[in-house]
């Protein structure tokens, strides 16, 4: 008993160093890259230097498109957020006719209609309205996009904001517009800042609609300009493109961070899809 | 945002309506109008860049339209001859195998198993193990997609690549030679993360004592897993292979890795859309497939659905 209980001890332990491994080494070029005066030459101890990272500051588009992806990114997650959340509330708590069938077929639009099945329909929706090129039209788009499934999480977190609250700013005498902003807004606030989050990460990372609709390098988002920085000449940008993938993931990571502190990030189907 | 989504404070609340069954209790005072209200914004928004463009796959896929460098031709409706080309198209049935291909290795087998296997072996490690082994794969899952996109072409790459360094196999070129399973790693180590927590979840329903009893039995571990514990999980099971299995199908980052070459030997049928309707401007035959796509993500989300109900 006791041999066979240290071959499986040890044989256990293998097999976590190895997935660890699997998944640990691939970063190893998003930690060293950004800062290798040679990067890309597989594993070794770098040639630690920051030039990297002033190339990519003084990168005519890089932080330039830093910019784009914010302005898109936080209009969408504003819009998504903003538009969710009246919609839910009013699903929650009014008895509109049809609306578990609403909610079913919203479910349902979400997971069907993705953007690789729509792109044709959207770039010449969007060629025909003028907004190709044009930084709010993705926005608007990648709203449209996130809104059923925003809905669909919003509105169990709205579900779970107690009734009584209300009823008692009622009995004050408050009116619909004190009991949204001053009730249920407030004690909906993890979800709403939960669903912000995921709105904006979302964007943050969606290639294909900026791929789609944005034409002039100096509207890119940031996970457009990757793939110019690769396309750069034929070959990768590899002083620029490390640093810049770096950059680029702070956000996300920073707000995951931050969401998982603060609520305890629940698991919902398709955070990120 | 609070003051986005305040709506004007209204002079006289509604009246009080009887005491609603169920969740619906408009304490608030809505009232169905005002409600409707609420929801415009948003299904106006789904409406134009969701169903509008799912009815809209429908039309151009039975015309004949075609991106024209000066102006474009108004098109005119040529009946299914987009769908019988499809028939017939080698790209295409070339497409649907890789797609299979993408979906059998990166999602049923490679995020399945590894999801389930983490999932289960760190489930009695200590916290420390835990946490490290979790933190790297939910990293892997958090990190934008472009980012980790070009991270693996980085790995893969033929003359500094990591994979080259690391195997001693100086100047292969994996994403040209072995572009289907660059594909499925890459995939796989991205999406992992997903499985892994559904399952982790899954697997904290399965009663201790049954465990227990299982291992006082003399059971082996493989029995274990089959007779006690996946009769508990096999509707997680369905449900992840489902969820996964959908995203894989539509996902587009093949494209940032190989763009679907060399050869057409790793164009899924996202890639192969894009390809045909942007690259070979043909919008009405590109928008076929995307609807037979539409159709195929349809039939997988039904069920999904009916699944999700039946354990409600």
């Amino acid at each position: 008993m006791r041999p066979g209980y240290v071959v499986r001890r040890i044989g256990f332990y293998v097999l976590i160093c190895a997935i660890t491994l699997f998944f640990a080494v691939p970063m190893l070029w998003i930690a060293s890259a950004p800062f290798d005066k040679n990067p890309g030459l597989g594993v070794r101890w770098p040639d630690w230097t920051l030039d990297n990272v002033r190339k990519t500051l003084d990168h005519p588009y890089a932080l330039h498109s830093m910019v784009n992806s914010l302005l898109i990114c936080v209009t969408t997650a504003i819009a998504v957020t903003a538009f969710a959340a009246l919609a839910s509330y009013a699903l929650s708590r009014v008895r509109i006719p049809g609306r578990d069938a609403l909610l079913y077929g919203l479910l349902l639009l979400s997971s069907v209609v993705t953007g690789t099945a729509a792109m044709v329909p959207i770039f010449v929706m969007m060629f025909q309205l003028g907004l190709i090129d044009s930084r709010f039209g993705v926005a608007l788009v990648m709203t449209g996009g996130l809104l059923p499934a925003a809905i669909f999480i919003l509105k169990d977190f709205v579900d779970a904001v107690p009734k009584s609250y209300e009823e008692s700013a009622r009995v004050f005498g408050a009116s619909t517009g004190q009991i949204l902003r001053d009730v249920v807004l407030p004690v909906a606030r993890p979800g709403l800042a939960t669903i912000m989050v995921w709105a904006f990460v979302n964007s943050w990372g969606n290639f294909l609609v900026p791929f789609l609709l944005i034409r002039s390098i100096d509207k890119q988002p940031g996970a457009v300009l990757m793939q110019t920085l690769t396309d750069e000449g034929g070959s990768v940008n590899l002083q620029v493109l490390p640093v810049f993938s770096l950059l680029f993931s702070i956000p996300v990571v920073v707000l995951y961070l931050l969401v998982n502190s603060r609520y305890g990030f629940r698991f919902h189907g398709g955070i990120k899809s | 945002m609070t003051s986005a989504s305040a709506p004007p404070a209204p002079a006289k609340p509604a009246p009080g309506r009887g005491p609603a069954r169920g969740p619906a209790r408009d304490v608030a005072g809505l009232g169905i109008g005002r409600a409707l209200g609420f929801v415009a914004p948003a299904l106006l928004l789904i409406g134009a860049f969701l169903i509008f463009p799912a009815l809209w796959t429908i039309y151009i896929g039975v015309t004949n339209y075609r991106l024209t460098g000066v102006e474009a031709v108004s098109p005119s409706i040529v009946g299914l001859s987009n769908y019988t080309k499809a028939l017939n198209d080698a790209l295409f049935h070339n497409a649907l195998w890789l797609t299979m291909l993408f979906v059998l290795g990166s999602a049923i087998i490679g995020q399945n198993i590894l999801g389930f296997t983490l999932a289960w072996i760190l489930r009695r490690t200590r916290p420390a193990v835990r946490r490290t082994v979790e933190g790297f794969t939910l990293l892997a899952w958090i990190l934008p997609s472009t980012v980790v996109a070009y991270l693996w072409v980085a790995f893969y790459d033929r003359d500094g690549g990591t994979l080259n360094s690391l195997l001693g196999t100086p100047g292969t070129a994996w994403l040209i030679d072995y572009p289907m399973i660059c594909l499925v790693v890459f995939n796989t180590w991205r999406g992992t993360a997903f499985s892994m927590m559904l399952y982790s979840s899954a697997l904290q329903a399965v009663p201790p004592s049954q465990l227990e009893s299982a291992r006082m039995v003399g059971a082996s571990g493989w029995q274990t897993l089959r007779d006690v514990v996946f009769p508990h999980i096999r509707g997680h099971v369905l449900t992840n292979t489902l969820l996964i299995s959908l995203w894989t199908a539509n996902d587009f980052s093949p494209f940032l890795l190989t763009k679907g070459g060399p050869n057409h030997e790793s164009e899924t049928v996202p890639v192969y859309i894009y390809n045909v309707a942007l690259q070979g401007g043909e919008l009405g035959y590109s928008s076929a497939i995307s609807f037979l796509l539409l159709i195929a993500n349809l039939l997988v989300s039904l069920v999904y659905l009916r699944l999700l109900r039946r354990r409600a």
